[in-house]
């Protein structure tokens, strides 16, 4: 069965007037991606590399549209440099992160980003929340959404690999 | 086209009058510009507060004009950038030939160099066409451009009708004589803003 958190997530960003949804295809955001494609009312963009919605969700927040970018926490460095778009220009950005390489990881190649993630996060001028319970998610994202786009700020919501659960490679 | 005519930087259309030639069209398109050069060039034929000109972000300028063609499917966008920033986002040629928007151009200006960095050779003089990159990435209609007359034939295309454009406009390596625009990036994005929405830029 489907979690609840993502259909939560939907429902907020809907409410927030987000219009196109950039996201590299990942496990832990797979029913927020489903429902975000279903929707007539948004783009959503599967995209080549993180980087890329960064500078998508730019042009859109230029001509009018709200956006959220949707990654793993793996492609948070891809997305350093472009970073700066947002901060010398204080264009907002919303981007919600599912971590990997932390709560009972199996693969280590996904730990050293996971374990860099929010320091590279910040030292790229984002806020960072996280939430690592269920109950946490829908109300951080909804404060995280009212952050950047009132405030015009990079506002990251990391979500737990707690919550997500860990991958199992043997099954 | 002949193997020295391609050779001879000499013969290559000049890029400031290349852009101001295409851009004579315009009325209210909505441009964003790939740093270096072709902030300049664009600049030098006009500033308007519907240029966006990026100063940094390289490989920004492909998908920022993705997310602004999306947002205003009403409006025509146009990115101009160069072969090198270009280059460096060559994915999102990828990404833009798959949703196939039918409002937005991306030109480039190429002359198969890092202008900002010491006029090393870039990939696209090395072997690297880019208008079969996007060809081969699903945009309809690509052009590797080398007169005027072609230019001419460009902008009909971009400007009377729809449709996702590539282009490829083969410019000197001289860099024409310096025109700096506005490079502080809040006011670049307020202005643009509030000449595209008006009251509602400030909601």
């Amino acid at each position: 069965m489907a979690p609840i958190w993502p259909r939560q997530i939907f429902r907020d960003l809907k409410a927030a007037g987000v219009r196109q949804v950039a996201y590299v295809p990942d496990a832990g955001h797979r029913e927020l991606i489903r429902l975000c494609q279903s929707d007539p009312g948004i783009h959503a963009v599967s995209l080549t590399t993180e980087e890329e919605g960064i500078a998508m969700l730019a042009g859109a927040w230029l001509g009018g549209d709200r956006g959220v970018l949707l990654m793993q926490s793996s492609g948070v460095g891809n997305c350093i440099n472009m970073l700066s778009l947002n901060q010398e220009c204080r264009i907002p950005l919303l981007t919600l992160i599912t971590m990997r390489g932390e709560w009972g990881e199996f693969n280590p190649w996904q730990v050293p980003m996971g374990q860099s993630t929010a320091a590279v996060l910040q030292l790229a001028g984002a806020r960072v929340y996280r939430a690592d319970a269920v109950a946490e998610i829908a109300e951080t994202v909804r404060a995280a959404a009212k952050l950047a786009f009132d405030s015009s700020c990079i506002v990251a919501v990391l979500i737990g690999q707690r919550v997500i659960g860990t991958k199992d490679f043997t099954k | 086209m002949n193997a020295s005519r391609r050779s001879a930087d000499k013969m290559r259309l000049d890029r400031r009058a290349a852009v101001a030639r295409f851009l004579r069209r315009r009325s209210n398109e909505l441009v964003i510009t790939g740093l270096g050069s072709p902030s300049f060039d664009v600049a030098a034929a006009g500033d308007s507060p519907l240029n966006f000109y990026l100063w940094g972000a390289m490989g920004a300028a492909a998908m920022a004009g993705l997310g602004l063609a999306l947002a205003q499917p009403k409006r025509r966008v146009l990115v101009i950038t160069g072969d090198g920033e270009m280059l460096m986002a060559l994915g999102s040629l990828a990404t833009i030939g798959c949703e196939k928007p039918d409002n937005l151009s991306i030109v480039v200006l190429d002359n198969e160099r890092y202008g900002e960095t010491g006029m090393q050779p870039s990939h696209s003089g090395r072997g690297t066409d880019l208008a079969a990159v996007a060809q081969a990435a699903g945009f309809p209609k690509t052009y590797t451009i080398w007169t005027e007359n072609e230019i001419d034939d460009l902008a009909k295309q971009v400007f009377t009708s729809r449709g996702l454009v590539f282009a490829t406009i083969k410019v000197s390596a001289d860099p024409g004589p310096v025109c700096l625009p506005p490079r502080d990036g809040a006011y670049l994005r307020s202005r643009f803003r509030e000449a595209l929405l008006g009251p509602d830029a400030h909601t």
